[in-house]
């Protein structure tokens, strides 16, 4: 710039190698007033906002903003555009909610933050299920896929019981053989399954009875998805599901939440879970 | 370096150090006041120049019922008359873009910075901006008197006066352009009442000062030191581009009249600097073609008055090629390589946007595959696979579309037994499953199209790949 300029040669007094010297030419004007600018623009930031250290306190600043506020106010946004789905919500039950096609689409959303922080941790982040934890996208539900029971589910956990049939019951022959029955789906055609008593809660034809969570056995959905299957099998067989006297017995246990969840969130959980897929 | 001795011929060096004495860059060190000149190159300037009257009117040009062409950026949705464009059109724009530069690229290629002369707002803001000081302070002598002179009631009346039209201008300027963004209507409105956004009075203001400063003050310094254009025209110059040239083969050796005369053994320019009198951007012509030359034509204009005056033939200086200087033959358009790529990549841009503008569509179909999990095991041991839809109608009206997906044998599409309603102008979307027989899956993966159809009019289509996946 053509203020650039010092008419006298003038240095600092440094010089170094004869001619290289720094001389007392003033900055820039344009560089100045941005200095200048810069200092009063602090200044002003500082009445404006929260800023100086204050000997209990601090200096809060003319608007008083505070990132606490600027945060409430942001979710007030967001509340005040869910509030008229919100308020619908609390007068329905979960199967009224299904039959509303555009409350449906708004839980089906917005529970996906609910189910990712409390069921996805055994579920799986999708309701792909997880070693030992029920797939919750498939079509087979222990305890019956209506919107009802879902709500129970939830509400009230689930303990289902299977006795271990290992030890005085069983001999391991025995177990082998319903075991491979199972695997190979002739479960209906071993005689064991009769005379053993596996039919009073399997059922006659062996798909299982909702009622009580017990599993069909004549499916393609393993409740304990294993690599080798048939080990898994005899492993349940053996030593049961949740059966106190064994140590070794599976434990499967869902725990209720009406405790943890308010009446909505449940009611929105179960709308979520039965779109899943099994439904 | 070499060591060879110096020649007698004239050195290199010794040209380029002469050079560099005797030019004179342009560093706004001293403010350019530029005579107005009448001809017509002038007349042509100012037709040109009108063409940015579309700027200031075009905002206020209603379309059935709306603002015939507003870019609605918060609503995200580009209105031009009768075309609705969202963002998923906007690779047009690339296209728009493409064509604008090779357009540039070309017409400079032909006839130099015809759009630096003749079009850039740069230029043509300057130049109102100096007619209103010619009109106001008078003729370039006089306004560098004023401007040396001491602070005058004269100067200030003057001065304030020249300042107030400028500011107007920038104002109108900077109103006009948020006018495209906004309804021009409602924002004259606001503005005056205070009920503006912030925004716009934001980008009024810049634009404001913007005007003022580049038109009132910078000036010719923008185009030397701030446009990035000014920079580039040397590739795209060559040997065939026309540009105002001054043709040194008649004008040289240049020297004053004598006695009304130009004396015998001269050549025909006399001097009489009108040419750097009446340049915007305060260049000699007659050193050549340079970085500061706009190709206003404005020299060529007071040359050839000059000439008529003294009896000489027109065209001193006029658009020629440097192959014209140096007796070449000049080749026609269609023979040079140049012009006809530019035509070619400008052709395939044009179709690109034709086709684009044609085919804009009213449904667009997105299908997303689940992930988590990527399949899922039934109850009687098939796959099925889960997939969210979003379903754009492009259209104002809501309508049913009809979802199908072709690519296994047999399987079984669910959720879209009946017709799928769409929102106007907005994404819907919905759940869909797939579930095929297991006889019918031979891979890992398969390909699935799912094509969305207008019930109440089949030839709207969209359709999208996915993929169905399954077990190894």
């Amino acid at each position: 710039m053509s203020d650039n300029i010092n008419p006298h040669g003038q240095t600092t007094g440094h010089v170094w190698d004869e001619t290289l010297a720094e001389l007392t030419n003033q900055p820039p004007k344009w560089w100045m007033l941005g200095l200048h600018a810069s200092w009063i623009l602090v200044v002003l930031y500082t009445i404006y906002y929260p800023s100086w250290p204050l000997a209990s306190s601090h200096f809060k600043g003319i608007a008083g903003w505070t990132a606490i506020g600027e945060y409430k106010q942001d979710l007030k946004e967001i509340t005040d555009v869910r509030a008229p789905f919100e308020k619908k919500l609390k007068g329905m039950d979960a199967a009224a909610i299904l039959g509303d096609n555009q409350l449906k689409e708004y839980v089906t959303r917005s529970a996906k933050v609910l189910f990712g922080d409390n069921c996805a941790a055994c579920h799986g982040s999708g309701g792909q299920g997880n070693p030992g934890f029920p797939v919750l996208v498939d079509d087979d539900r222990l305890y019956g896929g209506q919107i009802g029971t879902i709500v129970q589910t939830i509400s009230n956990g689930r303990h289902g019981m299977m006795p271990k049939m290992g030890g005085m019951q069983l001999k391991p022959e025995e177990i082998d053989k319903l075991a491979n029955a199972i695997y190979n789906g002739t479960i209906t055609k071993e005689p064991l399954f009769m005379a053993k008593g596996c039919v009073g809660c399997h059922g006659v034809n062996a798909k299982g009875n909702q009622a009580l969570g017990s599993a069909n056995l004549t499916d393609k959905i393993w409740r304990f998805k294993a690599e080798d299957q048939l080990a898994s099998i005899k492993y349940t067989i053996t030593h049961g599901v949740n059966d106190a006297s064994d140590p070794k017995t599976r434990k499967a246990e869902m725990p209720a939440w009406q405790s943890r969840l308010t009446e909505t969130q449940i009611k929105k959980l179960a709308v979520y879970v039965h779109e899943l897929g099994g439904g | 370096m070499s060591e060879t001795p110096a020649s007698s011929a004239p050195r290199y060096e010794d040209d380029i150090y002469e050079d560099a004495a005797n030019w004179h860059v342009n560093t706004g060190d001293e403010k350019i006041h530029a005579k107005r000149v009448t001809g017509h190159w002038r007349k042509l300037k100012w037709f040109t120049h009108s063409v940015w009257l579309v700027f200031f009117l075009g905002p206020f040009l209603r379309w059935d019922g709306h603002q015939a062409v507003l870019f609605d950026i918060p609503g995200r949705q580009f209105h031009i008359f009768d075309l609705t464009i969202l963002p998923q059109d906007v690779w047009m724009l690339s296209l728009v873009l493409l064509f604008f530069a090779m357009l540039l690229a070309a017409v400079t290629s032909i006839a130099g910075r015809v759009y630096c002369g003749f079009f850039c707002f740069q230029t043509i803001w300057t130049d109102v901006f100096t007619w209103i000081e010619n009109r106001i302070e008078g003729v370039p002598a006089k306004r560098r008197k004023l401007e040396e002179g001491p602070w005058t009631g004269e100067k200030f009346r003057k001065l304030g006066f020249k300042w107030f039209l400028w500011l107007v201008i920038s104002v109108l300027t900077g109103i006009s352009f948020v006018s495209w963004f906004t309804d021009s209507l409602q924002l004259w409105k606001d503005l005056f009442t205070g009920q503006a956004s912030g925004t716009a009075y934001f980008v009024v203001a810049l634009f404001t000062v913007g005007t003022f400063v580049l038109a009132g003050r910078l000036r010719e310094q923008a185009c030397f030191w701030l446009c990035p254009y000014a920079r580039i025209q040397g590739v795209m110059y060559d040997q065939e581009t026309i540009l105002p040239t001054y043709d040194f083969h008649r004008g040289e050796p240049r020297g004053r009249l004598k006695k009304g005369k130009v004396p015998e053994g001269q050549g025909d320019c006399i001097d009489c600097k009108q040419c750097v009198a009446v340049c915007p951007t305060g260049i000699d012509i007659r050193m050549g073609q340079q970085e500061g030359c706009i190709t206003c034509s404005l020299c060529i204009d007071a040359c050839d008055a000059v000439m008529e005056k003294i009896g000489k033939p027109k065209g001193l200086i006029r658009y020629a090629s440097l192959d014209e200087m140096e007796g070449k033959k000049q080749l026609p358009l269609y023979k040079r390589p140049r012009p006809l790529i530019y035509l070619t990549i400008l052709t395939l841009a044009f179709s690109g946007i034709i086709y684009g503008l044609t085919h804009l569509g009213s449904i667009e179909l997105g299908v997303l595959h689940e992930r988590a999990p990527l399949f899922v095991q039934l109850s009687d041991g098939s796959i099925q696979n889960k997939y969210r839809i979003k379903i754009l109608n492009k259209t104002d009206k809501n309508f049913q579309v009809r979802i199908t997906a072709t690519g296994i044998d047999g399987m079984q599409l669910k959720g879209a037994e009946k017709p799928l309603t769409t929102r106007k102008g907005d994404d819907t979307s919905y759940t869909l499953y797939i579930t095929p027989p297991a006889s019918s899956i031979h891979d890992e993966r398969t390909p699935i199209t799912f094509t969305a159809t207008n019930v109440a009019d089949p030839t709207q289509q969209a359709t999208y790949e996915s993929m169905f996946f399954a077990p190894r």
